[in-house]
């Protein structure tokens, strides 16, 4: 194409979604950016108040609480969603039958909204805990593992769709070599599959680090962050995870808003520079293909 | 060693049938208790409707008329704002991929640069100024919103396009520009076809993500006359005191059934878009 010709088409091919994205992206990010050194009720009335609100947001125990929360709940729920993803895309592509019949299954909860699922979920693990006259907004050791297995459930079956792509696209001729040389089952695992793999397990870890860092529907829908814990005349919610945090602070208190902003900014750079760190480290130990 | 390979894979098989059994029983338990009496669906979850439990079609009945805005109408907005904004993304991103891949001078790259950044930013480091930029621009309508959605989602959609137009070798563009046909016919009638596979990829990715999505709409409609089904599930569960448990999982299946419907009719797809959304990492 005639690049002198194309660029006066600007207005036509660019303009709708650049406008959008201000709309939608820029602005709203900028502001927010803004607004967490300010005071404020509404976007009309702030007021500047330097780092005040971040302050706060580090001495608010129910965040740090969250946070803590969170950084467990991440290291569970990554480790477990792909230690199983993994184990079953391993099994379906070892040539089972109906392998196509199971991927279905498994991946079917995928589709499914994160406020559906904290129901579906809510009615089963009430339904369990009833046995024992509890349930799951009483008990926080049973919040965080209902969240750990609504999570896992959810999922587990996207993971695997990558895993098995990513098994399927090993070089038959490697195995062959690792037989000639005589290798275990065991040995050809860790020394031929996970190396070829590494490309799927760094998608996936970032994939499920950030969805789980990130959980607010689920969160919302299963718990509430339930149960409050009085602690020094304050209500902590044991299973309340930092989006929940943020938007509690945002909307259940019009005068918290500033420290709000504040925490999702934190929030923000807590994701960046996890989710970088992340890629950065699985992808050194990415093979040369 | 043959044999015992062919004895292990039944049992892996068995073994795997079972999980599935397990993997998948939530969404019957959900709809063997929509047949069944408020009362019995919290005694006891996990028993089939008996001849005392069950009610048939009632829990349906109530639960599209049940509370104060009718199920019809979340499911219209849920269809529309879906079909709509996944539609005004698929169209303009497109284009804005390729004229930025294309011209490629700074400008371009800095839009580029941002809706790579716009990935890793979590929704609620923007959530309330959102609102209340979509609230001065009376965007807070089924339509406005679809200004949002394009917004908010152009930054993985523009990235995959982008991936894409890469690889399309630009000989197909000139001859096109020798035969005389302009930017815009170049893009309709040459580039975008040849987009199909990653037009399918981003458009199943947007559905999923639009159509599940509780926090934005919730935040940017205006609630009172706008809802989606995410939206108006949650408000039966929180806001009616006791809660009609009956009538909330005959909604459960009722919002489950069209996307099982859109699984089972574009499963290829969907499993190819997720391995080409995947390689965005």
């Amino acid at each position: 194409m005639n690049k002198r010709q194309l660029k006066f088409y600007f207005p036509i091919f660019v303009l709708p979604t650049f406008a959008a994205f201000c709309i939608g992206f820029i602005y709203p990010f900028l502001h927010g950016v803004y607004l967490s050194f300010c005071k404020f009720k509404t976007t009309s009335d702030a007021t500047w108040v330097g780092i005040q609100n971040y302050i706060d947001a580090f001495q608010d125990p129910s965040f740090l609480h969250a946070f803590a929360f969170t950084a467990v709940f991440t290291v569970v729920s990554v480790v477990l969603i792909n230690v199983l993803a993994f184990t079953v895309a391993h099994v379906l592509t070892g040539g089972i039958k109906g392998a196509n019949a199971f991927r279905t299954v498994f991946f079917m909860p995928n589709l499914i909204g994160g406020v559906i699922l904290g129901y579906i979920w809510q009615l089963i693990f009430n339904g369990i805990l009833q046995n024992w006259s509890t349930n799951i907004k009483l008990n926080s050791t049973f919040g965080f593992w209902g969240l750990i297995i609504l999570l896992c459930w959810q999922q587990i079956g996207y993971m695997m769709i990558i895993y098995i792509s990513g098994l399927n696209s090993i070089p038959e001729s490697l195995y062959e070599a690792a037989k000639v040389d005589g290798a275990t089952k065991w040995q050809t695992l860790r020394k031929v599959t996970l190396p070829m793999m590494m490309p799927s397990i760094t998608i996936c870890t970032f994939l499920s680090l950030t969805n789980s860092f990130k959980l607010f529907d689920q969160n919302l829908a299963l718990t509430a962050g339930e149960p409050g814990l009085q602690v020094g005349g304050e209500t902590i919610y044991q299973t309340e995870m930092l989006a929940l945090n943020i938007y509690n602070t945002f909307y259940q208190n019009a005068n918290t808003r500033g420290v709000g902003q504040a925490k999702a900014v934190v929030f923000f750079l807590l994701v960046a520079v996890i989710g970088l760190a992340q890629l950065y480290f699985t992808r050194k130990r990415e093979v040369q293909q | 060693m043959f044999k015992k390979n062919a004895i292990g894979k039944t049992i892996t098989t068995i073994i795997m049938t079972l999980i599935s059994v397990v993997y998948i029983s939530p969404i019957f338990i959900v709809l063997m208790n929509s047949f069944k009496l408020k009362t019995s669906i919290s005694a006891s979850p996990f028993v089939l409707p008996g001849a005392e439990s069950y009610v048939g079609l009632e829990n349906y009945m109530r639960g599209i008329t049940f509370g104060d805005y009718p199920f019809y109408k979340s499911v219209m907005y849920s269809i529309f704002i879906t079909v709509f904004s996944t539609l005004a993304i698929l169209l303009f991103t497109s284009m804005t991929a390729w004229y930025i891949t294309r011209v490629d001078n700074k400008i371009c790259r800095g839009i580029y640069y941002f809706c790579v950044f716009s990935m890793i930013v979590p929704f609620q480091m923007v959530m309330y100024t959102l609102s209340k930029t979509a609230d001065t621009l009376n965007l807070s309508n089924p339509v406005g919103i679809i200004v949002v959605y394009l917004g908010f989602g152009a930054g993985l959609a523009v990235f995959m396009f982008c991936g894409f137009v890469k690889s399309i070798p630009l000989e197909i563009e000139e001859a096109a520009n020798i035969d005389g046909c302009g930017p815009i016919r170049t893009f309709f009638g040459i580039v975008l076809p040849i987009m199909k596979p990653t037009l399918i990829s981003v458009c199943i990715l947007e559905t999923m993500w639009i159509w599940n999505d509780y926090l934005l709409p919730y935040l940017v409609l205006d609630i009172k006359n706008y809802r989606t089904i995410p939206i108006h599930i949650q408000y039966l569960n929180g806001s009616y005191g006791q809660s009609d448990i009956g009538a909330i999982m005959a909604l459960i299946v009722l919002s489950i059934i069209p996307i099982v419907v859109f699984y089972f009719t574009c499963q290829k797809h969907i499993i190819k878009g997720i391995m080409a959304g995947a390689v965005k990492g």
